[in-house]
């Protein structure tokens, strides 16, 4: 049997039937580029967020009071107060463990910002000297906060790009004495544009030392202890260095919980690849409503074309001939409709981000691939059942139908 | 070379049980040419059905070039009536879709000829047949004469043993039908076995023998 010339009969017959081939071949296209489009998106997604946080700094742990699990599960509440976390904490977890290049003890808090007659309400930041390192910032003029600005508590900020802008214009800001909540501050350094990394504006916050924090705050309690580990092979140790050295202190118990950034990421992996993998599953359904469609439309051409398969048949074609036929009408549509998905998804994976500017897509190779072989599946599974009983009909009874 | 013996043939319908055929024993010799004759609805079609292969007989045995057609399955009838037979039909039959010459190759395609040969044997019969200036034509471009030697075209592309024509000449006008008539009596003078079903007489005389089958049962000339 020459295959060349049944793919030229089931060309033919599709070309035929040109507006029905075409609707029957949206079925797929619209369930193929679907299913790579949200795939394109997860993947995008997962691959935005690697990023941000390699951004934000490698080797990190994150110690925040009170006690939470990453596994889940339930756990009744304390019995007594969580004991905050304290700038104490953070300088013993420094000097006590070998793991751990540094501990930044973190104090956030709002307050009002003022300088001249410009004023507004601004996340403040207190940290110390090697926050600046561990998070990847550098400044643009002027200089970091200092280990002696730290421990004298000394009244100096560094603003974000976005507060200077609001609070100084074009003007130079260094030097400059700025009122935050009481205390009269002078800027010593201008941030380095950083951007929105994983919803938190960098250029929106104003960096003060710990020291001057505790005081503009009146407390003492840390929103967080951020960690900087030697190297990624010594998490672990140092995630059971604090954990000793912190449960030391609070009275053997263990009322804080430990974060490594790698962690946030595997657990995002996961709700990411979860998301993927149900919304794939749904416009996977697209596409199988798809192949009903050119299951649907086969029977319509198997019906139609009955008098042709009997003539077909009377002139010596053999079941298989018949079935061949058909099977690859079918699996014409679906491939050209999968083809016409891929082509679909790519063109809108490359438009979407110039649109929708926080949807990231990143077209995955594999995505291609599996759609493309699900949708020529689809035409085989979808195919096969028009183009039996296409196969079957007696020739007698064909050539009498009229 | 062709031998029918006792061939019985009922349709089961939901009432009722027809028998079309009621038991005919027949003989077809090499280079006959045979005309089927009766009334309509004396069973001669389904006659030709089956000594066509596009159909079965419900008993009866059947010989065709000394082979028992009867235990033979779909697809080795199919081979058959690939290798053997050849089809002309009241109604033309062609696909309305492919041109003369593609309509004439296939018969080839099915017995795995390849494309070059098919395309060549097929002009070659259209030529034979005077069409060779109709060959790029559609079927519905053609008159009733024109589309009927197609189809004999068609019917004869394959060297068959056994040419079978069902009304060849129910859907022409008289002169068209002595034509394709005239086209058989060639064919025949050149050893090809025609059996030729038809309620005409004037045909049918132009035939060497007339078999005459009435009510599924033979009447006359069934040897």
């Amino acid at each position: 049997m020459d295959v060349i010339e049944v793919i030229r009969i089931s060309r033919d017959s599709l070309m035929g039937n040109r507006v029905r081939s075409f609707l029957t071949m949206l079925g797929v296209v619209i369930g193929v580029a679907s299913v790579i489009m949200l795939v394109s998106i997860g993947e995008g997604a997962r691959s935005y967020i690697g990023r941000e946080l390699g951004n934000l700094g490698t080797n990190i742990l994150i110690v925040v009071p009170g006690k939470t699990s990453a596994k889940g599960g339930f756990h009744p509440p304390a019995a007594t107060t969580i004991r905050k976390l304290v700038y104490d904490d953070a300088l013993i977890i420094k000097k006590r463990s070998r793991h751990i290049q540094d501990a930044v003890p973190l104090i956030l808090g709002t307050s009002k910002i003022k300088y001249l007659n410009q004023s507004k309400d601004n996340s403040v930041a207190g940290v110390t000297e090697m926050y600046f390192e561990i998070r990847n910032l550098s400044v643009e003029s002027g200089r970091f906060i200092s280990p002696s600005d730290v421990d004298s508590g000394r009244k100096v900020c560094i603003l974000g790009r976005t507060v200077k802008k609001d609070l100084f214009g074009d003007k130079n800001a260094l030097g400059a004495l700025v009122a935050i909540g009481d205390g009269k501050y002078r800027v010593i350094g201008v941030m380095e544009k950083k951007g929105v990394t994983l919803g938190i504006d960098f250029d929106d916050i104003v960096f003060i030392p710990t020291t001057a924090a505790q005081e503009l705050f009146d407390t003492d309690s840390l929103f967080n202890i951020t960690v900087k580990v030697r190297s990624a092979t010594e998490i672990e140790a140092a995630k059971e260095d604090i954990r000793q050295i912190l449960m030391k202190r609070h009275a053997n118990r263990e009322d804080f919980t430990i974060m490594s950034q790698d962690e946030m990421v595997a657990v995002m992996g996961k709700i990411l690849n979860i998301m993927t993998a149900v919304l794939a599953g749904i416009a996977a359904i697209s596409l199988l409503v798809g192949g009903i469609g050119i299951m649907n439309i086969m029977l319509v051409s198997v019906r139609e074309r009955t008098r042709e398969i009997g003539i077909r048949k009377a002139l010596g074609a053999k079941n298989r001939d018949i079935l061949l036929q058909f099977l690859i009408e079918s699996v014409t549509l679906s491939l050209i409709g999968g083809t016409g998905g891929i082509l679909f998804a790519g063109l809108l994976s490359f438009v979407i981000p110039y649109f929708v500017e926080f949807l990231p897509t990143h077209l995955a190779l594999w995505s291609i691939v599996v759609a493309f072989l699900f949708s020529a599946a689809v035409g085989i599974f979808f195919g096969v059942y028009p183009a039996r009983k296409a196969s079957l009909y007696e020739p007698i009874k064909a050539l009498r139908y009229e | 070379m062709i031998s029918l013996r006792n061939i019985r043939k009922s349709y089961v319908l939901p009432k009722v049980t027809v028998d079309v055929l009621r038991g005919i024993d027949m003989e077809v010799a090499e280079k006959d040419f045979v005309a089927i004759m009766g009334p309509s609805g004396s069973g001669k079609s389904t006659l030709l059905h089956i000594i066509g292969c596009l159909d079965r007989p419900t008993s009866g045995q059947y010989l065709l070039l000394g082979v028992d057609v009867s235990s033979k399955t779909d697809n080795e009838l199919a081979e058959i009536r690939s290798r053997k037979i050849g089809f002309v039909f009241q109604s033309f039959n062609l696909l309305p879709k492919l041109i003369a010459w593609k309509n004439v190759e296939l018969p080839l395609l099915y017995a795995g000829v390849d494309a070059d040969t098919r395309k060549k044997k097929a002009f070659e019969m259209l030529e034979k047949l005077g069409l060779s200036h109709r060959a790029e034509h559609y079927p519905s471009e053609l008159s009733g004469g024109e589309q009927q030697r197609v189809a004999i075209a068609r019917a004869l592309i394959n060297d068959p043993a056994i040419i079978l024509a069902d009304e060849p000449t129910g859907n022409l006008d008289s002169r068209s039908g002595k034509e394709i008539i005239e086209i058989f009596k060639g064919l025949n003078k050149e050893g090809v076995t025609i059996v030729v079903v038809t309620h005409e007489k004037d045909i049918a005389e132009e035939a060497g023998k007339i078999i005459t089958i009435r009510d599924g049962v033979c009447q006359s000339g069934c040897y």
